[in-house]
């Protein structure tokens, strides 16, 4: 820029690039000290060192913003390009680059709350990673004989649990790990505990509680280091945060959600009265089946009693008596059977020897006639000489011979 | 005392109930059932009747688990 047609004494002002920048960095730092911007997130970006860097847009013009890892950590929603956001924070002229910035202090989601959208989030991701799983929930034990309690030791949430189970089951033993439960480090109290329970072991069931409260006040159920310790937990366990219309993230990844503090205390024991019942019941039927099974066994036994045998003993034997005389007879009876059979039956075969004996022949003037001395009867004039001597046999008597003559029958 | 687990315990003796019910075992052996079974109720009414007056504060020192009974005054009312 030239300027000419003035006077001599009227000196060009010349900034050094410094002196300029410092005028607009006090100008521009002095009107706009803290601020509020609606814009688009674009050019997300966080360094190793964690801070975050970005630019909020909108149609015609773009800032630069730098949010520092000191304040950012607080962010419970995760930043992406494209997200709706309300900036806060103060506007500084870098004068490095010469270049204006806003420094966020606060950086909120446009529309839903910033804890809304960071619920929502968390939600999505643990989802995806399976963590609310249907499968993966654990069973409560039927008949839990002691609790582990995370939660604060003042409230009406304790008060509340532990009226109810004093009442409905006083045998139950109530153990309690007491943890913050809003604020800061609350999440890291309440994962600790459950963590600590699970290396304790000796408890049945966990119960994670708190009273009713604001969003704010029940976000460190909200956490992801409570989801993942919960998830991680070998101990069932029962979720009750505020009130029956507050859902946390804690109840999603919980075995179970009760409603209340107070529904927790409930869910979690069958009443002493039930329990005593159930006994009861059992004895019954054990008292039935042991008096049934008696009762078949004396009545088995009566009918062995009555039995013709054990009553009328010597009729028993009287029968074996009878039979054996029956036998007996029977005996006697085929024994002269046989006798008789065997005599008759001699008679008769002396009888045909009789006709068959040889003496028989002689009777009717036959005779036998036996060469001497071998007396061997002869049958054939051939088995003979003359002068041979010979023995013939009668009837009655015997004769003594000496061969005349002997003649020879042609064979025919 | 040994202590009983009350689920093994009902468990046990559901178990009794239904062999007893089946009517297959001796007489000696139903005997035995029931005796056990008497002495499981037994066993089970006593833990139900024990009042555990006191709530326990579970605390962690030096790495080893400890259980210190809760004072009732520690637990104030509305102060949540």
């Amino acid at each position: 820029m030239r300027i000419e047609g003035k006077g001599l004494k009227q000196e060009r002002r010349v900034y050094s690039v410094s002196e300029l920048t410092e005028d607009i960095k006090v100008l521009l730092e002095n009107t706009f000290p803290e601020v509020w911007v609606e814009g688009e997130l674009s050019n997300f970006s966080q360094s190793q060192s964690g801070h975050i860097y970005f630019s909020l847009k909108d149609i015609n013009s773009s800032l630069r913003c730098v949010f520092f890892r000191g304040l950012n950590q607080g962010l419970k929603f995760s930043l992406k390009d494209g997200l709706h956001c309300l900036a806060y924070g103060r506007l500084i002229v870098y004068a490095p680059s010469g270049q204006y910035q806003l420094n966020v202090q606060k950086l909120e989601p446009k529309g839903a709350g910033a804890l809304q959208l960071a619920f929502e989030q968390l939600k999505e991701k643990l989802a995806k990673e399976g963590l609310f799983a249907a499968a993966h929930k654990r069973a409560l034990p039927l008949f839990p004989l002691r609790i582990g309690l995370i939660t604060s030791p003042v409230g009406a949430a304790i008060q509340d649990i532990l009226n109810i189970l004093r009442r409905r089951a006083p045998f139950v033993k109530i153990i309690l790990n007491p943890v913050k439960v809003q604020g800061s480090g609350a999440a890291e109290e309440i994962s600790r505990a459950i963590v600590e329970f699970n290396q304790y072991k000796e408890v049945d069931v966990l119960i994670v509680a708190r009273g009713g409260g604001s969003l704010e006040d029940l976000w460190a159920f909200n956490e992801e280091i409570v989801a993942r310790a919960i998830y991680n937990s070998k101990i069932p366990l029962i979720s009750a945060v505020g009130h029956e219309i507050d859902w946390t993230i804690a109840d999603l990844v919980s075995d179970l959600r009760a409603p209340t503090p107070s529904a927790a205390a409930e869910l979690v024991v069958k009443q002493k009265e039930d329990l005593s019942l159930e006994l009861g019941h059992l004895l019954q039927s054990m008292n039935a089946s042991v008096n049934n099974k008696l009762k078949i066994l004396s009545k088995e036994l009566l009918t062995l009693k009555g039995a013709y045998v054990l009553k009328y003993p010597l009729n028993f034997i009287q029968i074996y008596l009878q039979r054996i005389d029956e036998l007996q007879h029977r005996l006697a009876l085929e024994t002269k059977h046989l006798l008789e059979t065997s005599q008759h039956r001699f008679i008769h075969l002396t009888e045909k020897l009789n006709v068959l004996s040889p003496l028989n022949v002689l009777s009717r003037g036959y005779s036998i006639t036996f060469k001497l001395p071998e007396m061997n009867v002869l049958t054939d004039s051939s088995q003979i000489n003359v002068s041979d001597k010979i023995q013939t046999r009668l009837k009655s008597g015997k004769v003594f011979s000496e061969v005349l003559n002997k003649e020879e029958f042609q064979n025919g | 005392m040994a202590e009983i687990k009350f689920e093994e315990a009902l468990k046990k003796l559901e178990k009794i109930v239904s062999d007893l019910e089946a009517g297959k075992l001796s007489l000696d052996e139903s005997l035995k059932k029931y005796e056990e079974g008497v002495r499981l109720v037994a066993a089970c009414s006593k833990l139900l009747e024990q009042a555990q007056k006191k709530v326990e504060v579970l605390t962690k020192k030096e790495g080893i688990f400890q259980l210190k009974p809760l004072e009732d005054e520690e637990i104030a009312k509305n102060t949540d």
